[in-house]
């Protein structure tokens, strides 16, 4: 209904269209197939190499970690949980925009996300890849990380399903699965678009292998919408719930500073917060690389911008609630790691993670820096430093000062994590990269929708309330 | 092979939406069953235009949700409380809030699976080959055109559907052949999809043997860091002690378990001839009765409370619970009453040391002199205790006032 009033608005205020620059269906497929189908920009293979490389970097680390064992860490007691489950609950965060943005914002019918969605569920699907790396390595033996799931198998033993590490495990396998299924699935008509316009022998059978036999039936599009709304409306209560469950991980801990009931909305918000952070840091260079400015416009980075605004508060919100149940509870121990953490050994990170995430996306309350390319991309920069400082705070501060004073302990990671950590950034970004480079990085079939021409008897209605 | 190629269909290409609604609307009413349209993205109003009937899928997947839920619990029932129980935490053997999590995920999961395998089968997908992708204009069909094709099969289908169909404004109109062999894929694709569902069916096939065979030898440990740790072993030099070895003697004074003459009175509360001891075995002074309170308050005050009469915080959670998940509380026994006061100290001794009844034996935690400080104290504390219910005594009228 807004758009219903938007018509009647004076020109100049009304928004922009989400497409611009006289694109038509054919411009369309001819931008983004055309991504596919040429030689890369040299950046293209300065980065690849350089993402292979610390991918090389991060197996022969892996290949040390599992000789030597976890001892290479710098996790002890009482930090039991070092770097590796940080990492991997910041990278699971990031992986919670791409499902948010095509689940959630396709139900609510926010159109600008067709331009992007593909983009943040490729993002997701190779975040969740990482975030799942970390556990697995963390438990020790890594052969032997199946026993994780209910296997049959010669002990007759059974998993604790008591446990909320195990809920970890099927809520984010099931996001891992469930995610690259709404991927793979928005994909086939697009992949069909690749298979079709192929002219070498090897490209069309891949195409053709993927894209399943895919023809635009439009019975077929009948069920896909279908199957796609159900997956998004599946999708949704999904993705709330992984990151609460991994914040059961903390929460169902009686430790200080762990044991809060605000953590599952409270973990939620800050996964949004870096997953749009994440989208804008990979987004801003991407469009200027392939040439899709006219698809992804500045209209779609300023509503992301908003967003980051926005989740950046309730996270800020977050961190004061927390300090005041810790003095409202009367509870001792509470209201020692909390004041601790602001002003104990660990201040430095707790006041990088408030400037990071709280003070600095304050500058999006201003139009033009939400428009600028360069601050958003250098403050979607610091919001992906903050909230890894967010769970560094959380997991390091409370146990390095557990119940037992003769026990406390100052955790200092070695080398090995943080080049694991870094490894990490090169598995990531060779798969976005072959992503960016082989498959189709925007939703065509999709975009072509919210062209005008898309709807029967246009020239009556605008598009948008069509829909 | 026949002269005459058989007939798939006949193919019109449109330029832009509204003429294809437009067309497939006319084409329905003309009363054609056997025919699609072939678009690049989904385009609205052509379902109704077309008479494309609701798909059934909702209900596939709520099927599969609900599969997905009732497995959920089940699993988790089945796993912990039926075929491998044991307690953990001391949480129940299954409860339903801690087992909505992966519940929920599974559901979700098979849901989403309903979702996504059912659109496809439902589509008809996947599908190696159609008759439509020899057609060389049909490859716009993913990109900026519109097509109708009315299938050769339709019982409506007659020699003059092409030249009606092109009248529909359509820019062009094309018969489709049936090919006589369809394309198939090529024979090393063959192969490869061979190879890697044999080698699929790999894990499942381990997992079955594993389950049903008998390990005769241990796991192979491909990091033997476990097998061969870096610690020292009885009998082994050690640079960290000055006489050099490993194994450290005794501190002086110590006794090893069962070094203590087992028959003793001072080790078992009975006289030579069975019968219990009526005296202390060892110097009665006011160190041990004070010894014997610490001892008491550390060990059974827990149980019997500190005035020894029973009414302690255990028992008294004990009695909320009773009977409720099969419990049968025995009260902890009153120590300041008649039974107890009638026994002679070498009993209590033995109660305190072996057990008695339900109650546990404490010989691992309490050493004998310490038992026998406990028994004494339990004396002087009945007798303290005597003293304080004497009638006349002030304590006892202000309590018994109010
Ligand atoms: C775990 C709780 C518990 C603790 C701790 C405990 N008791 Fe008991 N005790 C009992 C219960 C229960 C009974 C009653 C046993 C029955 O009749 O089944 C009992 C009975 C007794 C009796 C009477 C036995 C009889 O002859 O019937 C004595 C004496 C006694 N306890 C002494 C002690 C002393 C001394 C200690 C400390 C070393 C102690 N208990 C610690 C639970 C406890």
């Amino acid at each position: 209904m807004a758009e219903v009033a938007a018509r009647e608005l004076p020109e100049s205020i009304k928004p922009p269209d989400l497409i611009q620059g006289g694109e038509d269906f054919t411009s369309i497929t001819n931008t983004v197939a055309r991504v596919a189908e040429y030689k890369p920009p040299k950046g293209w293979y300065i980065a690849f190499g350089i993402a292979v490389s610390v991918l090389g970097v991060l197996l022969a680390m892996l290949g040390y970690l599992f000789w030597k064992g976890v001892g290479i860490w710098g996790n002890n007691q009482p930090v039991a949980w070092g770097w590796p489950i940080v990492n991997f609950v910041f990278w699971v965060g990031i992986g919670h925009a791409g499902t948010l943005i095509s689940a959630v914002l396709f139900l609510f019918r926010q159109q600008w996300r067709t331009s992007i969605n593909r983009f943040a569920e490729a993002m997701t699907i190779f975040a969740v890849m990482c975030a799942g790396l970390f556990p697995a390595i963390h438990v020790g033996r890594p052969w032997l990380a199946y026993w994780l799931f209910p296997i049959p198998n010669q002990m007759r033993m059974w998993p604790n399903f008591r446990s909320p590490l195990l809920w970890d495990v099927f809520a984010v396998s099931t996001y891992a699965t469930v995610s690259l299924l709404f991927w793979y699935m928005g994909m086939v008509p697009d992949l069909a678009t690749l298979r079709d316009r192929a002219t070498k022998k090897l490209p069309r059978l891949l195409y053709g292998v993927f894209a399943l036999g895919w023809t635009g039936s439009n019975r077929a599009w009948h069920r896909f919408e279908r199957a796609y709304l159900l997956l998004a409306a599946l999708a949704t209560p999904l993705v709330l719930s992984v990151h609460s469950v991994v914040s059961f991980d903390f929460a169902v801990a009686q430790l200080p500073g762990w044991h809060t009931t605000i953590f599952p909305p409270y973990f939620v918000a800050g996964a949004i917060f870096s997953g749009f952070a994440m989208v804008i840091t990979l987004m801003v260079p991407a469009r200027q690389f392939f040439g899709l400015k006219n698809l992804v416009t500045m209209r779609h980075l300023e509503n992301m911008c908003k967003v980051i605004m926005a989740t950046g508060m309730m996270v800020g919100y977050a961190y004061g609630v927390e300090f005041f149940i810790a003095w409202y509870s009367g509870n001792k121990y509470e209201g020692f790691v909390f004041i601790n953490r602001a002003l104990g050994n660990y201040a430095w990170a707790y006041w990088t993670m408030v400037t990071c995430n709280v003070l600095l996306p304050q500058v999006f309350w201003f139009r033009k820096m939400r428009r600028n390319l360069v601050v958003m991309f250098v403050i979607a920069a610091f919001v992906n430093v903050g909230m890894w400082f967010e769970r560094f705070v959380i997991t390091v501060t409370s146990t390095s000062r557990d119940f037992l004073p003769s026990s406390w302990h100052y955790f200092t990671p070695t080398l090995f994590d943080a080049v694991i950590l870094l490894g990490s950034f090169g598995l990531f970004f060779t798969f976005f990269l072959l992503f960016c480079r082989f498959l189709p990085t925007v939703a065509m079939a999709e975009v072509k929708t919210v062209l005008p021409e898309a709807h029967p008897g246009h020239h009556h209605q605008p598009a948008e309330v069509e829909r | 092979m026949s002269a005459e190629p058989r007939l798939y269909g006949v193919l019109a290409e449109f330029e832009d939406v509204d003429s294809l609604v437009a067309a497939a609307r006319k084409v329905r009413e003309a009363g054609y069953t056997r025919f699609d349209a072939h678009t690049p993205f989904p385009v609205h109003g052509l379902d109704d235009a077309m008479g494309v009937q609701p798909t059934i899928l909702p209900w596939i997947v709520l099927l599969c949700g609900l599969i997905g839920l009732g497995g959920g619990f089940l699993l988790q029932w089945w796993t912990n409380a039926v075929d491998y129980p044991f307690v953990i935490s001391g949480k129940p053997l299954f409860g339903l809030p801690g087992a909505v999590p992966v519940a929920y995920e599974l559901t979700i999961l098979l849901a989403s699976f309903g979702a996504f395998f059912g659109m496809l089968a439902l589509n008809g997908l996947p599908k190696w080959y159609h008759p439509l992708f020899r057609v060389a204009r049909f490859s716009r069909a993913t990109s900026d055109r519109f097509y109708l094709v009315i299938q050769g099969s339709d019982p409506f289908f007659s020699p003059a559907t092409p030249e009606w169909l092109a009248s529909l404004g359509a820019s062009a109109v094309e018969t489709v052949p049936e090919p006589d062999e369809p394309d198939t894929p090529p024979r090393w694709f063959k192969g490869l999809t061979w190879i890697v569902t044999s080698l699929a069916l790999l894990p499942p096939a381990m997992i079955a043997k594993a389950r049903f065979s008998e390990m005769q030898h241990p796991r192979v440990h491909l990091v033997k860091n476990m097998d061969f740790q870096k610690k020292f072993k009885a009998q082994q030099a050690s640079p960290l002690f000055a006489d050099g070895r490993a194994m450290r003697p005794d501190p002086a004074g110590t006794v090893a378990r069962g070094d203590l003459d087992p028959t003793s009175t001072l080790a078992t509360g009975r006289n030579p001839d069975g019968s219990y001891a009526t005296a202390y075995p060892l110097a009665v002074d006011q160190a041990l009765i004070e010894r014997g309170r610490e001892r008491f308050a550390i060990y059974c005050a827990t149980c019997h409370g500190l005035d020894g009469r029973g009414d302690s915080m255990v028992a008294r959670r004990a009695l909320l619970r009773q009977g409720q998940q099969g419990t049968n509380w025995v009260p902890p026994a009153d120590l300041t009453g008649e039974a107890v006061a009638a026994q002679p100290p070498g009993r209590i001794f033995e109660t305190i040391s072996r057990g008695r009844n339900t109650m546990p034996g404490y010989s691992q935690q309490i050493r004998p002199r310490d038992r026998w400080a406990i028994a004494l104290y339990l004396e002087a504390l009945r007798q303290a205790q005597a003293g304080l219910d004497a009638p006349g005594d002030k304590d006892n009228q202000e309590e018994a006032g109010r």
